[in-house]
This record gives C-alpha cells, structure tokens and sequence, in this order.
C-alpha cells in the first residue's frame, strides 16, 4: 500500500522525515526573532547562573573579609556548609517540605480531589472546584496570612479545638508541618486541574468494561485508572517538585524561617546568608547546590517528556 | 521533544458524570459518600479563606475567624485607601506587571514563530535549552542576579525589575506559545507566502489572529504569576515608594506596631482582586476549566 505523504514542516512530527536542503544563512535569517529572547535569556538568566558558578568559588562579601580583595577559596564555601549544621538542618527541612506539601499533600490530595470530582453532583463538584481554585489563585503572601491567621495562637483552629483542649501555636510547635500544610493547601489546584484533565481523557468504555469484569472501587483504581495516567503522574510529580523547591514568599510570610530555624528551607536559608550576614559568596554557594538540585530534576523531567 | 498531535494546551473538556444506569439502593448510598467526602474537603479549603473576608468587614478583628455581626463596618478600606497605602504599590504592581507581561509575551511570540514554523539547526538545541530552564529555581539566581544589579546600576530601578522579570516568565511563555502555534495549520500561510507576505507579516495577519484564545491563556497566567510574584520586587527594589503591592503587603504594617488585622485583611482582598477577576474572566471565556494535559505533554 502505497501512500504519499508530503511532509508538514510546521508540525513537530515533520523534522526527521525533511531532508535540510537550505543553506546556513537561511537558517541564520530564520533565527532572527529568536535574537530578543536569546539577548534577555543570556543577560538576566545564563549570566546569573554562571556568575554563581564563579562567585560560589569565592569569598565574595558586603563587609569583612571578602569585601575588599575577592579570592578565591575552592571548595571551602561547600565545605563550610556541609560541615555546618544549619545548613544540614536546612537540605532536611527542604526535603521534609518538599516530600510533605508536593509529593503527598499537592499531588495525593489533588488525584482524590479529581476522582471524587468525575463521581460527585453537579452542584459539589462546582462549588468544590471554586474554593480549591481560589486558595490557588490568589497571591502567595496572602496565602502566607491566612495561614498565619489560621495556625496562630489566637486564630482560628484553636478557636475550633479550643473545646478539646488541644490548643497550641502551632507555628511555634510544629513550624515545618504548619507551612507544607500552607502550601498543600495553596498548590492542590494545580494538581487537582491537571488530573480532571488526565481523568476525561480515559475512555469510559474501559472503566465500564472493567466494572463489568467485577473489579470495583479500589481495584479499578489500582489496575486501571492509575496505570492509565501514569505518564500525568510522573509529569505532575516533576513539576510540583520543582516549584515547591523553590517557596520562599509563603514561609517568610508565615514564619520567617523559624522560631530559630526550624522551618529555615534552602531558599530561607540563602537569603539569611547572602542578605542578612552578607556572605554573598557562600549564599551563592548555597544557591549553587538549590540549582544544582533544580538542574537534575529538570533533566529527569526532560528525560519523561521525551519518552513517548 | 515529539508531539504529534500538537493539542492546544486547554479546551472545553467535558467532565464526565458516570453513566445512565439504573441506580440502586447502594449506589446512591455511594454516591452521597462521595458528595459528602468531596464537601468536606471543599469546607477545608474554604475554612481558612473565610478569615480574610469576615475580619475585612470586621472594624475589631482578630485572627479569629469570626461573624462580623454588630462590627461589620467598611473602616477597615476606608483606612487603608490612601495613596501610601494603596493606590500607590497598586499602581507600581500595575506598572511592573503590564511592563513584564507585554515584554514577555511580545518576546516569546517572535521567537515561537521560527520554532514553530521552521526546521532548523538550532531548533532542536534552543528547545531543550528553553524546557530545561522552566524547571531551574528562580529563587536560586537572586543573589547573583542581585550581584548583577548591582555592577550594572539597576538595583531600585522599575526597567531592570520589569526586564528580570520578563526574563523568568520567558521559558515557560515561549514553550507554550510554541505550542499553540502548532495548532495552527501552515497551509494557510503557505497561500500568503507565495503572495509574497514574508514570514513577519503572516505572523501577525494569519497566525496571531488564529491563536488569540492560546495567547490571552499565556498572558493571563504570565500577569497572575507577576502580581504575585514576592521575592523579585524584595530583593531588586528598595525604595519604599517603588515597592508593589506583593512586596508593601508585607512592609506597610510594620510600622505601626501592632497589627490592624483588620486592615490587612482588607488590604488583602483588594490586591487579591485583580487576579481573580482575571481568572473569573478567562475561565468562562474559554470554557470552564484548564486542561493542562496538552501543555503538559510537551
């Protein structure tokens, strides 16, 4: 069977199939409205990630040492933090956040909300939608006051366990727990958008032919629908992941970092560093790890993207 | 980075609402475990937000959440809307937004065009690049970035912040107007370009007229993410009066002590205002709900 297909070049599908014929300054023409974005790209981003490259290799500083003759140090940044226990402390509690809020909360509670939103009445599934959408839209340091209000001393979840007698600061008891359940609540939407779109794409007649095969509530979740969107998953995952890594607006709101540091993530902790004590070289440092962390997930992200 | 049906990164999917069969008595029981499971989730969410909207109204609020009931006044906007206050960072939060925004969106139209259109060297390497930069931390070059400013005079001024932030909403604009470029078929060009229109002008005559529903997605969302955005305008901006409403939301109440929750909360809502007319806007206008799913699939 014999079928012509003239190739589209303006469709990604197309590239492999098209032999380049045209000549390098074609190219170079083509590339022209490329030339903006590659200018803004190269000054305010590449140059900004190698600049922290070099500067994480120095004792670059606003006062003391460094701040007159720059040097540098090789790895003594890295191995000062490293050796430092609040930078460990900082590398778990990201880690703890990051687990909590992104991999469980965000992405566990937004699956459910979109299964029991494909099942549940018109009027719930709508009202639902509104108010998990709005705590997303509206801005992280609002996000970070309401949270406050609502954990602090005087606000309003001990107004409702007050009767227990469970009452507490729990942005003094529990800081790190506080602001993830801050950011579950603040992210889910976006998970919760993702997997409806994930969820109407499965065909139903598959989900009815496995019902009819008797396999019901959990074991159709379990063989069905999640192997179904396994790939939304993953991507969800990724760039859950790699948005919360980098919170910073929402736990200074919340918290600051503390009491003390026991809510101080990476982010906090640089901006301490660099900001607070000045120590731009070893803040930058900081930073390096954050976007090194950063660089691997999005290589992974890449790898997933690219599979199918 | 192979899409072979380029989706358009939302549509009006049609949620489905479970099939017709006859419903029996444990079915129904089923279905109202869900509704309330779902209900009690949704009450959750709202539990926190309703604190805003109560103590706004509220002339003694607390950080309790309360009825209003004998306070409810509106002295709380009445305090606050004065041009300190309010007018002024909502206006810089205006300006630094619509400044970062029609920059991002103007960059990343031209330069969607050629990865769209095009088979070229770059094409493929420039992709890559792009797709890995929307996952690096922004949060991570602000030291260096701050570093930059710096060096190049453009610490406290409004064109370095809105160029900044132009730049971080670049990666992601570019991917996904790349993306809704691709939904639109080339045929139709390919007619202008034996007329003799050249690629710039069947941009801007065919494609653009062709994608407005894609393009006013990515720059609704690249403007929602600007006036939020926190720790750009702290870090890059000193002056108190260049600082916009993300960053003076957090300042202004310091100064006087203690804090007029009140007040906050009221402030709270005004700034939070523009973001959800827009969104109430875009959502209906493109039918209900996101679908990510395209955008997502690279």
């Amino acid at each position: 069977m014999a079928t012509i297909t003239r190739p589209n070049p303006g469709t990604p599908g197309g590239p492999e199939l098209r032999r380049r014929t045209h000549p390098i300054s074609v190219d170079i023409a083509r590339a022209l409205p490329l030339t903006p974005a590659v200018l803004l790209l190269l000054v305010f981003l590449a140059g900004p990630i190698l600049w922290c490259i070099y500067a994480a290799f120095t004792n670059t500083a606003l006062t003391g040492a460094g701040s007159g003759n720059t040097q540098f140090v090789g790895l003594d940044n890295f191995r000062a933090a490293f050796s430092s226990d609040t930078f460990r402390n900082s590398v778990v509690l990201t880690l703890v956040f990051t687990f909590l809020s992104a991999v469980v909360g965000q992405n566990l509670l937004g699956l459910g909300l979109a299964l029991l939103q494909k099942r549940s009445a018109k009027a719930v599934r709508t009202l639902v939608g509104i108010t998990v959408i709005g705590a997303w839209v509206i801005p992280e340091v609002v996000a970070g006051y309401v949270w406050y209000a609502f954990l602090a001393k005087d606000g309003t979840l001990n107004e409702i366990l007050g009767t227990l007698g469970l009452g507490q600061n729990w942005l003094y008891t529990l800081p790190i727990i506080a602001v993830s359940l801050a950011n579950v609540w603040r992210g889910t939407a976006f998970s919760m958008l993702v997997y409806n779109a994930a969820l109407s794409e499965i065909p139903q007649e598959i989900e009815e032919a496995a019902e009819m095969d008797g396999a019901t509530g959990w074991r159709r979740l379990r063989w069905v629908t999640v192997p179904m969107i396994k790939r939304t998953v993953t991507t969800n995952l990724m760039l859950i992941t790699l948005q919360t890594l980098s919170v910073f607006g929402l736990i200074y709101t919340m918290t600051r970092g503390g009491p003390g540091t026991k809510s101080q993530t990476l982010p906090l902790y640089m901006y301490e560093q660099a900001f607070s004590f000045s120590q731009i070289g070893y803040g930058t440092a900081i930073a390096l790890v954050l976007l090194a962390v950063g660089g691997v997930f999005s290589i992974i992200y890449m790898r997933l993207l690219r599979e199918d | 980075m192979t899409t072979e049906t380029p989706t358009p990164a939302l549509s009006t999917t049609k949620l489905t609402v479970g099939s017709n069969k006859p419903v029996g008595p444990r079915t129904r029981v089923a279905a109202g475990v869900i509704n309330l499971v779902t209900a009690v989730l949704g009450i959750m969410f709202l539990v926190p937000l309703l604190w805003v909207v109560f103590a706004a109204f509220n002339s003694q609020a607390g950080l309790k959440l309360e009825w209003p009931g004998s306070n409810f006044s509106l002295d709380n906007f009445r305090a606050i809307l004065t041009p300190e206050t309010t007018y002024r960072p909502m206006w810089n939060g205006l300006v630094l937004c619509v400044g970062s925004t029609v920059i991002a969106i103007a960059v990343a139209t031209l330069a969607a065009y050629p990865l769209s259109r095009f088979n070229t060297r770059y094409k493929r390497p420039f992709l890559l690049t792009i797709l890995f930069s929307t996952g690096l931390p922004i949060t991570a070059i602000m030291v260096p970035v701050y570093g930059l400013f710096v060096q190049l005079n453009l610490i406290d001024t409004i064109s370095g912040t809105v160029a900044f932030m132009a730049t971080t909403a670049l990666p992601m604009s570019i991917f996904l107007m790349k993306n809704f470029m691709d939904g639109v078929p080339l045929t139709l060009e390919e007619a202008a370009w034996t007329d003799g229109a050249n690629s710039m002008q069947t941009l801007r005559h065919i494609v653009l007229p062709l994608m407005w529903p894609g393009m006013s997605v990515v720059t609704i969302f690249t403007f929602i993410g600007m006036w939020g955005n926190f720790f750009i305008p702290f870090i890059l901006l000193l002056s108190p009066d260049r600082l916009p409403a993300s960053v003076s939301i957090f300042t202004f109440f310091g100064q006087y002590g203690s804090v007029q929750w009140g007040q906050l909360a009221a402030y709270s809502i005004l700034y939070t205002l523009p973001v959800v007319i827009l969104y109430v806007l875009l959502s209906r206008r493109l039918g209900g709900a996101f679908n990510f799913g395209g955008a997502l699939k690279g």
